[in-house]
This record gives C-alpha cells, structure tokens and sequence, in this order.
C-alpha cells in the first residue's frame, strides 16, 4: 500500500498523482495501479511520469472506470502499487529526440530528465498540459496542439528517438523511420491492455519478428521495426 | 517475500489428495493465468501452494489470437488469448529443468488441435517423464486434460461441448500416458456431470471444473465485436455461483476427485468449493486482482479453519 501525496487535476480529464514509496524506477517502466478493492477486477498500468525522494508519480488520462476512481482520490488516501515493471527505455545515444502524443507525453518527462540532451516534442489534440514542467527541465522543446507532432521531427537529424503515443502515431513512427536514412534507432513504446502486468497471463502479447513477446515485460518499449501493430 | 506456514504450528490438516499426488494445501493456480510459475515466483515462493497448472501447451508452439485479448466485464472478465504458447518440445526443454526444482504440485495443461495432436502431445509428456524418472528427477506430476480448444473437424467447437466427441479425445490421452491424467471440464458443454461420468468411465483420476464461460463483448459504436475471435472466455467473481453449482452437480455424480474452479477471490471462496465436494481449488483471474493471492488464500484456508475450529479439511468436505 502507498500513500497518495497529492493527486490533482492540471487539465480537463488529466490527472498527476504523486505515489508515497521509495522506488528505483528506470525510465520508461511502468506500476500496476488501483485504488480500490474489488472491482474493476484489474490494476491500471500507468508510467513512471517522474520519481523523488518521496516517491513516484503518474501522469494519467480519465479513459474509464478505474481511471475515473483514481482520478477521484486524495492526499492520504492509498493505493496499491505492483512495479517498478517493465524493461523501459534503452540507454540513449547520440543525439536524441523524445516524441510524445496525448498521455503518451508521461514516460518521456522522467525518461528527458536525466538526459544531457534531449529534443522534445509533446503533441496535444486539444489542450496542452505540463508544459512548464516540461520547459523547466531545459532541453528544447516543441509543442504542438491539434497537428501531427511527428511532422515536426526529421528523423535524419537524430541518432536515437523515443515515441510514446496512441497506435496511430506510432504506426506513423515506424513508417518513417522506414523512409528515413536509418540514422534514428527508433522505440516505440505501446500502452496495450494488461492484466498481471509481470508477464504470466499473455493477454499484452504482441507480434514481433521473432514471434510474439510481452508488452509488460519484454516491453513496453521496442525496437519500432520490431513490433506488427495491428 | 517470505512467510511461515501456520499450519506446522497449529496442526491443521489442509492436505489433498488427487490420484495418488499430494497437494499440501488446496490452493492451485489456475492454467493460463500463472505463465509457468516463473513470473509470480519472483514475487513469492509458490512452494507455498498446493500446485501450479502451468499455461496451456500444444503439439506445435501456437501464436495466439490477433487483437485485443482482455476486456474488463462487471465482476470479470473476457480473454481471448487464443491459447499462446511455445509448445511442448519448448516447454520440456526450457521450463521443465526449473520445474524440477519446485516444491509443489506441478500440472502440465495440455491443449491441441485434432485428437492425434492431444494423444502425441500426451505421448511427449510422458517420454519425458520416464526419461526423467530413469535418473531420478520429476518435472512433471500430473496432466490436466484441456478439452475447451476448438475441433476443427466439427467446425470449430470446442470438444469439451459433446460427451462423445470429448470422449475419443480422453480415451486417446488416456492410453497415451501413465501418469495421472486430470480432464479440465467446459461449462459450455451439453451436461457438464455427464461429461465428467464420461471421463471417469475413460480412466481419468479426476476432473476439473469449469473453464472460461464462452462470452462475448460488442462495441457499439463501432457496431462490430472487441474480440478479432468474436466470442471469447469469461471469468473472474461474475462466474464463480455458476461453476460452484456445476462442481456440487459433478461431486454428486462421480466418485473421483474434483478440483474446483471459477471467481475464487478470498478465501471462503475458495471454502464453499470444499464444501460442494471439490478435493482442491484452482484459482486464476484473482491473481491479477491481488498478485499475492497465492499466500493470501493459504494464510486465509488455515485461519479460517482455526476461527472454525476445523482440523481438517475432510470435515467439511462435501457436506452439502
């Protein structure tokens, strides 16, 4: 069980929630979440959005019930945490760019942190949300509301890119970088629905050159020519 | 994460016996919703439980279904999982050396396609276990039969619908193997009670009872079924008054040993299948509630024997 810190609103249906617990949480994993007792019967995976001596914290989306139930949660009420999960993102080289759209902006905040240089590049479709938090960790950063954020990275430019966003865009992702000179080592990292969140029950599998691996534990960041997204 | 076992203190009897195979409690985690153990085994010691039924294997590795697999239903939920698994050669190969080394009840669930997949498949199992057994080790201690996969010579229902199709595929296991042969049984079948007559008059040491309740989800908007395999299996909380009363019918009606299954999310749960006949229980979705449901409902099993005043669990085996 873990306290929650804090837990507030910063855009319309956009939530952070700071997570009492001492983690050593590597960028891009994620924790099982839920905040309730029986039902819904599964936790939510959510991002490592950042980490502090006091603990952890998401940055999540209202998308349904469980969302919603934590969404209505306050300071020193408790959650239970099953995590840090996940392989997360690899170690970073060269030049690189971090590419997030919607509440896929959540893993990169804490991925950029620790970076010496980090391109952002945060998509929103209608409000943006955690821009200051963003600008203040002082690498570039753009911003784009209701466009296509990947239009705005030349993959050429970079050696390493990171994407977190909704299956289209990382669909895209892989397009380009399949047109691009393949100077980019580019990961994708995928949001899909997840029940133990350890890699026992397959549910998160998806496809990849190699046969099928698990989103929960071989991922959920890979290699973006290596997935099939359906 | 340790714990101690009240049981050695206090000299409760939790103890179950399934064809000649020792279960030291009656916690067992259900195929298809514990990987091989592995997984939950960095999180606890399974040695604490009763026994494991590991994923589901076939003949050949299979990729398992396209799409979205899990949907979140009142109390439960839909999987359509599609049977993922690298196969029976891989699974001896890879996790049997590690099942060697686990202090509990190991159960290989065994899938397949035609009935000579499911008596080959059985066949490796076996040959693996002798050679096993011919320098002293065991990976292996019993085989739980899954007659819920699709025939697809009859269209694609699932064997375990007509006793006298499940029955070909049970007879041919049973002479394919010696070792202790346990027949997952489907609640979607015609006469589940029947079904389990039919695998005790096949020679199988015991049933168990019930596999996924065949369901089925429809977004509406987008007017056409989440499932890319359009029906797909429920379980979890939302099921367990159908399989409890399913197993009390099946307990009424053989005489070999009943493992009992379906929403088991606590332990008097978990009771009430003792109670409606079941020698042991199997527990799946519930671990995805509470990873630790293992410990839990072991720690559970013994204090309610203890506020009970139960010694053992024979004395409420049954009673209903």
């Amino acid at each position: 069980m873990s306290t929650i810190i804090s837990n507030r609103r910063v855009a319309k249906g956009i939530y952070v929630m700071h997570a009492e617990g001492r983690f050593e949480a590597k960028r891009g994993q994620f924790f099982m979440v839920r905040g309730w007792e029986g039902y819904p019967l599964l936790a939510r995976p959510l991002s490592v959005y950042d980490q502090d001596e006091y603990g952890v914290k998401f940055l999540y989306k209202v998308a349904g019930e469980g969302t919603q139930m934590l969404s209505r949660m306050s300071a020193g009420d408790s959650v239970t945490l099953l995590g840090p999960l996940g392989s997360g993102f690899p170690e970073a080289r060269g030049r690189t760019a971090l590419v997030g759209g919607g509440i896929g902006i959540a893993p990169l905040f804490y991925a950029a942190k620790h970076m010496e240089q980090a391109d952002l590049y945060l998509g929103f479709s209608e409000e943006v949300y955690e821009e200051q938090e963003f600008r203040s960790l002082g690498h570039r950063l753009e911003i784009d509301c209701g466009g296509i954020v990947l239009d705005r990275v030349n993959f050429d430019d970079y050696d390493t890119i990171f994407v977190c966003g909704p299956e289209p865009m990382l669909r895209a992702a892989q397009m380009k970088s399949v047109m691009s000179s393949g100077r980019a080592a580019v990961y994708v990292s995928l949001e899909n629905r997840m029940a133990c969140g350890i890699g026992a029950c397959l549910v998160c599998s998806v496809g990849c050159e190699n046969g099928r691996k698990k989103a929960c534990s071989d991922g959920p960041v890979f290699r973006a020519e290596e997935v099939v997204l359906a | 994460m340790t714990h101690t076992t009240d049981s050695t203190r206090t000299n409760l009897d939790t103890v179950c016996s399934v064809a000649g195979v020792s279960f030291k409690n009656p916690v067992v985690m259900a195929s298809g919703t514990f990987g091989f153990g592995r997984e939950y085994g960095r999180l606890y010691d399974v040695s604490r439980l009763g026994g494991i039924s590991g994923k589901g294997v076939t003949l050949l590795p299979r990729p398992g279904n396209a799409g979205i697999r899990v949907y979140e239903t009142p109390s439960g939920m839909l999987n359509s999982v599609g049977l993922e698994n690298p196969g029976i050669r891989a699974f001896l190969e890879e996790e049997c050396a590690d099942w060697e080394k686990l202090d509990t009840v190991r159960i290989v669930n065994l899938g397949g396609g035609t009935v000579r997949d499911y008596a080959e498949g059985a066949r490796m199992i076996d040959e693996d276990a002798q050679a096993r057994a011919a320098s002293g080790r065991k990976a292996v201690d019993m085989i739980e039969l899954n007659i819920s996969c699709p025939n697809v010579k009859e269209g694609g229902m699932a064997y375990g619908v007509k006793t006298c199709i499940a029955r070909e595929v049970v007879r041919e296991v049973r002479a394919a193997t010696k070792l202790p042969l346990m027949v997952k049984l489907s609640p979607n079948a015609e006469d589940i009670a029947d079904m389990a007559a039919m695998c005790e008059e096949e020679g199988a040491e015991a049933v168990s009872l019930i596999n996924t309740l065949s369901g089925m989800k429809i977004d509406a908007r987008r007017r056409r079924s989440v499932f890319e395999n359009l029906y797909a299996g429920l379980s979890g909380p939302a099921i367990k008054p159908i399989a409890l009363r399913m197993v009390h019918q099946v307990c009424k009606r053989v005489n070999i040993p009943v493992i009992g299954m379906g929403g088991v999310s606590g332990a008097e749960d978990l009771i009430e299948f003792i109670m409606a006949g079941a020698e042991a229980v199997q527990v799946g979705t519930y671990n995805f509630v509470n990873w630790q449901a293992g410990p839990d409902l072991v720690d559970g099993v013994e204090r309610f024997m203890r506020e009970e005043g139960i010694r053992s669990l024979s004395e409420i085996r049954g009673i209903l």
